[in-house]
């Protein structure tokens, strides 16, 4: 079946420490503007919106509620999805699916910095078995990291190459927030935070925005001369109890991801894709979900990366925008793969260009280490 | 106008009391701790499966649980971190070390604070036993911590 949904506009901010000196609504006009102005449209053409952002960081309940008037909802239908950006644009990819809207717009916002990171995920654990314990995404992480290294022999170094080749490819990427470029010695001797992630393995604290205007096929044909196609979208989420998961087997992102290929027609990631953007809010992340979105067998994600087959030039550059470790405004960062995806296949991604990308995969995860899993790909 | 200005920033807090219904189900497993230094599992009647801590319902066969089974104190570590940086939400001091058990008899596993608090003590497969609170209020907490056996 020919696809139904396009991308004809895309915006994002840059991403920094400390976005205070505006306030949200002040960031979001922006990107909301230009993503329209991109898409070559108004506010009556907006047929639904979607937003995504988290009411503890915003420091406030049904924190869409102070949105509704920026992203241009008065008087129309608007949804949010609590979680990741990624979620919400398959929410208003829904929307024109089922035939309820043409132009659908997918707003998403978050700041790191206006409470405390770590202890805000503290919340997200259940209160009666895990929350009082004080886990939280880096504890659980760390978690996480020990058991996939330990089972797949992948060492602390294997992780540091992937903070490299991340913050290389961040100095191309003129919206990743400031990081430098760094060595495997510098990563190594980097503070450790919770055994075995070390600073220099976990993403920043981040502010930023991006939003996303999709469109119905006829509707695209019309407006855009350049629309992007949405060619395969799988989700899939596991259970949230840490000690009822395989936290190193990950089937959620094996079932999410071959949902899209599928769809997409994809039978070879490695060869079929051209570029992946990955949501890894901790370098080994990134080699765990290469491995689980089927980029290698298992356990082999550090070698890829290695041979450099994961870095621009490579056969799948995975990251060229530098990741999540060049800025993560946690529930932004999956809608943010989305908007680079799409300027890969547009060819419009400057310095961090892959030559020729046609089909690039987005990928956004919720809750901690990946409980809820997005990947989406688009193509022209 | 000139908006190059001062910008204000303004402090805020969320502070707020709750309380959570913990459940017929947590409930008899913080009962079981608090009165009897007991941890119970719960075992789905289709799988088999005996499921800690004690949850209603097997997520697999997506069927009620029934019956009530001990399990540990020991078991094996599967997975651990030590965290090195101070939190406010942390219930000790850090460092502080989190462990995924497969209690004995168990056929899911519980997470916890780990006894053990050096990285060097610690080893994917190790034993480790319960260490039950001296003041026991029907919590979580009612586990102290896993030591090494």
């Amino acid at each position: 079946m020919d696809p139904q949904v396009a991308i004809i506009g895309t915006s994002q901010t840059k991403f920094e420490a400390d976005k205070g000196y505006e306030d949200i609504p002040e960031t979001v006009f922006k990107v909301v503007q230009q993503a329209m102005a991109e898409a070559g449209i108004d506010r009556d053409d907006l047929d639904t919106i979607v937003t995504s952002s988290v009411d503890l960081w915003d420091g406030r309940t049904a924190s869409n509620q102070m949105l509704a008037d920026v992203v241009g909802s008065i008087m129309k239908p608007e949804s949010r999805v609590a979680g990741d950006g990624l979620g919400a644009a398959f929410q208003g990819m829904m929307a024109i699916l089922a035939g309820a809207s043409e132009i659908t717009l997918v707003v998403s916002q978050c700041r790191g910095s206006m409470g405390d990171h770590y202890e805000i995920s503290n919340w997200v654990f259940d209160p009666i078995y895990q929350q009082p314990l004080g886990l939280d995404y880096l504890s659980a992480g760390a978690l996480q990291a020990n058991l996939y290294m330990k089972q797949f022999g992948i060492s602390q170094e294997d992780c540091a190459r992937v903070v490299i080749k991340n913050r290389r490819d961040a100095q191309n990427n003129p919206y990743a927030q400031e990081v430098e470029e760094t060595t495997v010695e510098e990563v190594m001797n980097s503070p450790m935070l919770a055994y075995p992630i070390k600073e220099m393995d976990a993403s920043p604290v981040s502010d930023g925005a991006c939003a996303v205007v999709l469109a119905s096929r006829d509707k695209a044909k019309t407006l855009s001369k350049e629309p992007v196609w949405i060619l395969g979208a799988g989700s899939c989420v596991d259970s949230h109890y840490l000690g009822d998961r395989d936290l190193a087997g990950g089937d959620a992102l094996i079932k999410a991801s071959n949902a899209a290929y599928s769809m997409a027609g994809i039978s070879d990631p490695l060869k079929e894709l051209d570029v992946a953007e990955v949501s890894a809010a901790f370098s080994y992340q990134e080699l765990l979900w290469t491995e689980l979105m089927g980029f290698c067998d298992r356990g082999k994600g550090a070698r890829i990366l290695k041979e450099g087959q994961t870095s621009l030039g490579g056969s799948l550059p995975v990251n060229p925008s530098g990741g999540m470790i060049a800025g993560n405004p946690v529930t932004v960062a999956g809608l943010t793969r989305l908007v680079e995806a799409v300027l890969q296949v547009r060819g419009k991604a400057g310095n961090r260009q892959v030559r020729g990308a046609s089909r690039a995969l987005s990928h956004g995860t919720t809750g901690c280490c990946g409980q809820g899993q997005y990947v989406m790909i688009v193509g022209n | 106008m000139n908006d190059n200005g001062e910008k204000m920033v303004l402090a805020g807090k969320v502070d707020l009391p709750f309380s959570y219904s913990a459940g017929k189900t947590a409930s008899r497993f913080f009962v079981e701790l608090r009165d009897h230094q007991k941890i119970v599992g719960k075992r789905c009647p289709r799988c088999q499966r005996i499921i800690v801590p004690a949850q209603l319902f097997c997520k697999e066969c997506f069927v009620e649980t029934d019956e009530w089974i001990e399990v540990g104190p020991e078991g094996t570590l599967l997975t651990f971190t030590v965290v090195y940086h101070k939190e406010n939400h942390h219930p000790r001091e850090a460092p502080l070390a989190y462990g995924i058990i497969r209690l004995d008899g168990a056929d899911t596993s519980i997470v916890h604070l780990l006894g053990e608090t050096d990285v060097a003590k610690l080893e994917h497969g190790m034993r480790v036993r319960a260490l039950f609170s001296k003041e026991r209020k029907g919590h979580i907490m009612d586990i102290n911590c896993f030591r090494p056996v």
